[in-house]
């Protein structure tokens, strides 16, 4: 099995805080971190690969720093790891970044020579928040897509997928290859240990530009997106509600449940 | 370019014949920006057996409905979905594709708007036209809802989004409401559908249906036990809510996953959302910030949850609850 797991490196969303006067996001300081919903899909991939054997190869597209992202996935378990970048790929949309990163998959199949069977994506990234790439890559590749995954398994060269759905979920299958997004697992991502961090130090990180993707760079950046982001704004968190403290539980119950019921909100 | 492009469409979700609530709330905010355009709003419906929905579409606003049924179209799948919805926007040329935000129609979405090389902007919860440009003005929560961002899609048609369910409300059904069906002929081979539905587990006894509910009573890491959540479904029970909890207690293993909040969970926006014992992190307020009345109970006076609520009590929610019931018992009584 040869398994390509695409991972973004984000800005941990825990720790952004809002500029109380200019009303921004600030964005200093905050540490970036692998995509959470990423490190759920380079764990599928690393659990199948125990399970069945083969590769599993890491790519993300993104500045310089990106490579920090990729070294973390070397340590908790990718064998490989390639780093997509330049400056034609800048303020690209999910249609543009998924169309850079299905010339990638071609890219490093030829690098690895071999295809690969099964592509994995983290269901949504956590700054961006739109879960499209994964689809629109499946959609450019023409290859079957399962969303939503919260387990998977390959068997005799189908994938069996868990999909997250209204009361439960779906069992479903599909032929490989396929492209697959992943929101959790029924287990946590390993941790590194001192031992992989240092062996993940030495490991090369090659970096993909524009020319060896042999790219149409009219269709990437913010020439190729057709969505433009025209304004933000950061929306007013605090509520000034109402706190009842310090009171005995039965008072301060009797007092909500007075003041709700003469809202009419209960 | 945009000449040949007419009309604003919302995708209604079926599936097993039903449809799903978000498509028919989807055109009430439609048919206004429709109006303001001055052009047709048109439901788009493809399942098995669904003419009742195309004709429900038609009473909760549309002017006409585009139908597609067929087997292949009782279970979503997305090789039929994405082939059947591509196929009709290349023939009838819409300026502007709504789909709701669910599981199914982010899946569907993407698929859809690649193969037509356009945008698609993504979980949407608020919907305008640009005075200036024309175009539709998409609004939508970022960076875990820390920052919002309206975006539009100038030089590509049709311009498309998927929008959050319980967002809008729908608009008031109108019975008499007449408008015509478009039938389509569209049909997907099995082989062509590469995806399995193999089995549909239900995790849970009752219909969890946390985006359609009118209040929700949650709990969190704070109730301390699957036998804990007693407590809070009796609160739900005597409100008529609907209960939900945070990923903490789903890791747990207190709650299954379809009762989640958050945003490896559902999005949420019922008329009431009481969190009990649930401490706020961003992820599970970017699933229910839209409530329109937040209620927090929790042990600790410093917890982020108070910052988004409304109405808060600090203290321990195995006593509050209790007296709150009592209290809101003798009200009613
Ligand atoms: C405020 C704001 C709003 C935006 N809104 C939209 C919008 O509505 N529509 C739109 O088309 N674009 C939008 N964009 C652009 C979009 O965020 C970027 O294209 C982004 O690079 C990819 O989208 P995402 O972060 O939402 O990823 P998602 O689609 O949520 O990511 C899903 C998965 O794809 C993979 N992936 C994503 N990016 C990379 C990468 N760089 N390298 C490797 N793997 C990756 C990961 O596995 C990830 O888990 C917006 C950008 C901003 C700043
Ligand atoms: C990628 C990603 C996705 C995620 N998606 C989601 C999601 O969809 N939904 C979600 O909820 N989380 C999600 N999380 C997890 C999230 O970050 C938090 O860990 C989680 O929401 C915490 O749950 P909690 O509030 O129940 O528990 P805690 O944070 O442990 O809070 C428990 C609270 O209960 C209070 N408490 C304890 N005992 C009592 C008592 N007796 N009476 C009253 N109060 C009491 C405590 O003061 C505390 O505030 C996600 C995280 C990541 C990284």
């Amino acid at each position: 099995m040869n398994i390509l797991v695409c991972v973004k490196q984000v800005p941990d969303t825990n720790e952004i805080k809002i500029d109380p006067e200019t009303h921004t996001l600030v964005r200093a300081g905050v540490p970036s971190i692998v995509n959470p919903f990423d490190t759920y899909a380079l764990e599928a991939g690393v659990q199948i690969k125990e399970a069945v054997g083969g590769k599993v190869v890491v790519v993300s597209m993104g500045p310089e720093q990106a490579a920090d992202a990729l070294k973390t996935c070397l340590s908790v378990g990718a064998d490989a790891a390639y780093l997509v970048s330049g400056r034609e790929f800048g303020g690209s949309d999910t249609l543009a970044t998924s169309f850079i990163l299905s010339h990638v998959v071609k890219a490093v199949e030829e690098k690895e020579g071999a295809p690969f069977d099964l592509i994995l994506c983290g269901k949504q990234a956590v700054d961006g928040d739109t879960a499209q790439v994964g689809p629109e890559l499946a959609e450019h590749l023409g290859l079957p897509q399962i969303t939503y995954a919260m387990d998977l398994t390959v068997e005799d060269g189908a994938i069996q997928v868990k999909r997250e759905c209204d009361e439960g979920y779906d069992l479903m299958t599909t032929s490989l290859p396929a492209v697959v997004t992943v929101v959790k697992l029924p287990t946590e991502p390993r941790y590194p240990t001192i031992r992989s961090k240092m062996a993940a130090k030495k490991k090369p990180i090659p970096v993909l530009t524009a020319e060896d993707l042999k790219i149409d760079v009219a269709r990437c950046g913010l020439k190729g997106s057709p969505t433009k982001v025209k304004s933000t704004y950061t929306p007013s968190r605090e509520k000034n509600g109402m706190k009842i403290a310090g009171l005995p539980a039965d008072e301060a119950a009797a007092q909500l449940a007075t003041l709700l019921t003469d809202a009419k909100i209960l | 370019m945009s000449e040949a492009y007419q009309n604003i469409w919302v995708f209604v979700e079926t599936e097993c014949g039903k449809a799903k609530n978000v498509g028919f709330e989807l055109l009430n905010p439609a048919r206004e920006l429709a109006d303001k355009k001055g052009c047709k709003l048109v439901a788009v419906v493809i399942g098995k057996d669904v003419e009742h929905v195309a004709k429900d579409a038609i009473c909760y606003g549309a002017d006409s409905a585009i139908l597609v049924e067929g087997d292949e179209y009782e279970y979503y799948s997305t090789d039929a979905f994405a082939t059947a919805l591509f196929e009709l926007i290349q023939k009838h040329k819409p300026e502007t594709v709504i789909i709701g935000a669910t599981n199914n129609g982010r899946d569907m979405g993407p698929r859809v708007s690649c193969r037509l090389k356009t945008g698609l902007t993504a979980d949407c919860t608020a919907l305008d036209i640009d005075e200036e440009t024309g175009c539709i003005a998409w609004t939508r929560p970022t960076f875990g809802g820390n920052l919002m961002a309206t975006i539009e899609c100038p030089e590509c048609r049709p311009q498309m989004g998927t929008v959050r369910p319980a967002v809008f409300k729908k608009a008031p059904y109108q019975a008499d409401k007449t408008g015509e069906i478009i039938r389509e002929d569209i049909h997907v081979a099995a082989d062509a559908i590469r995806t399995k539905l193999v089995e549909r587990v239900k995790e849970v006894a009752e219909a969890v249906n946390l985006e359609e509910a009118d209040i929700i009573v949650s709990g969190g890491r704070g109730v301390g036990s699957a036998e804990g959540f007693a407590t809070i479904r009796e609160l739900a029970d005597l409100l008529g809510a609907t209960v939900g909890c945070s990923r903490a207690v789903v890791d747990a293993g207190w709650m299954p996953h379809a009762h989640q909040v958050g945003q490896s969970g559902k999005t949420v926006a019922p008329k009431v959302y009481i969190a009990c014992g649930i401490s706020g992190a961003i992820q599970h307020v970017a699933g229910m910030s839209g409530s329109d009345t937040i209620i927090a109970i929790n042990k600790d006076e410093e917890a982020p949850i108070f910052e988004v609520a409304d109405y808060g009590i600090v203290g321990n929610l195995f006593d509050v609850i209790p007296a709150f019931i009592e209290a809101y018992k003798k009200i009613k009584a």
